[in-house]
């Protein structure tokens, strides 16, 4: 490799890795210590379909404290969640908390309408899509949980079965107890940091 | 900055994959018209890692599955699959049937009555879905080819 190829390629490593150590060191605090304001990203937008073909943009949800589930019907540790999930959107659907599962089933709605009838999930599913997993980072593991505040700026990430319940329930009420507007500054919008396991 | 950009070639891992299922070469089999051949099929997880068996506990997991989709002048492909282990993890009640570590898929081939002598490849797919104890990962769907010889 030549001598200006391989700086531009260390250049390009090095800020992946400080972007990467960023949002991971975040992303693995537990869910009850939220990260703190001026820490937190603009989660990306996206328009995607929910099960009655009906568009759905995240946008929508500003002012509100969203709970964002990348999961997938084959994913055991996503069955472990998604109960959690559902009686957090009843416990605190009126105090601004919406849940929104996105089901990342290559087979699309064929596999994943069944299971919410099935689940009967109380909260809204929109079919996920490449394009969406790799703005939030890549979304390789199952779970992927994002914990957006009233700004629609990113929270928490938990990757995989990384938090109890009780540390979402705790992080939510941390967030719901935040009105909308009380930020002060945000980083700019991006990619989430992609983490595997 | 200086040493940082030193150690990056040791950053940089040897293979560019982080694949948790790698399929090794299997054994070149080689017969005679109507012969059966036999190969075994390396399959490695990687360490922390497992994938369901072709036999998942439940019916919502993907199953390991491998299949052919172009034999050349063999015919049959007959896989046999090794006994799973059954262990608990984190996420699930009971424990699963899955596969973790070294091992090996069987195969088993007949040489077409018709088929030229010389080389061929037959190529398969071999489908499988990973998880650790906390989370689980993409199905992928990678390529599997067995040479053989007709002779």
């Amino acid at each position: 490799m030549s001598a200006p190829r391989y700086f531009a390629a260390a250049l390009a490593v090095t800020a992946l890795l400080a972007f990467f150590l960023h949002d991971r060191s975040a992303g693995s605090a537990k869910a009850a210590s939220v990260k703190p304001e001026k820490d937190r990203r603009e989660a990306p937008d996206f328009t995607l379909k929910d099960a009655d073909g009906k568009k759905v943009h995240l946008s929508d949800y500003k002012g509100k404290v969203v709970l964002l589930d990348f999961w997938a019907t084959w994913c055991g540790p996503c069955r472990i969640e998604i109960p959690w999930f559902m009686e957090l959107e009843r416990q605190d659907k009126d105090k601004g908390l919406e849940v929104l599962g996105v089901a990342m089933d290559d087979e699309g709605w064929e596999a994943v309408k069944p299971f919410l009838a099935e689940m009967k999930m109380n909260y809204r599913v929109v079919m996920g899509n490449d394009e969406t997993a790799r703005e939030y980072g890549g979304v390789d593991a199952l779970p992927t949980t994002f914990l957006i505040d009233r700004e629609g700026k990113v929270a928490a990430i938990h990757i995989g079965l990384d938090a109890t319940r009780k540390d979402y329930e705790d992080a939510v009420q941390e967030l719901l107890q935040t009105p909308a507007g009380a930020g002060r500054t945000a980083l700019p919008a991006g990619p989430m940091a992609a983490v595997s396991h | 900055m200086l040493a940082a950009l030193l150690c990056l070639p040791a950053l940089w891992p040897q293979s560019p994959t982080n694949e948790r299922l790698t399929v090794g070469q299997p054994q070149k089999v080689a017969g005679k018209r109507n012969e059966t051949l036999h190969t075994k099929i390396p399959i490695s997880i990687l360490p922390g890692y497992h994938v369901n068996s072709n036999t998942p506990s439940d019916d919502y997991l993907i199953p390991l599955s491998l299949t052919w989709s172009a034999l050349g002048s063999l015919e049959g492909g007959q896989v046999t699959y090794p006994k799973p282990t059954l262990e608990k993890y984190e996420f699930a009640e009971k424990a699963l049937s899955v596969y973790t570590g070294n091992f090996e898929l069987a195969v088993s081939f007949k040489v077409a009555a018709t088929a030229a002598a010389g080389p061929g490849v037959a190529v398969g797919k071999l489908r499988y879905q990973a998880c650790n104890n906390k989370a689980c990962f993409q199905p992928k769907t990678v390529d599997v080819t067995v040479p053989y010889s007709v002779q």
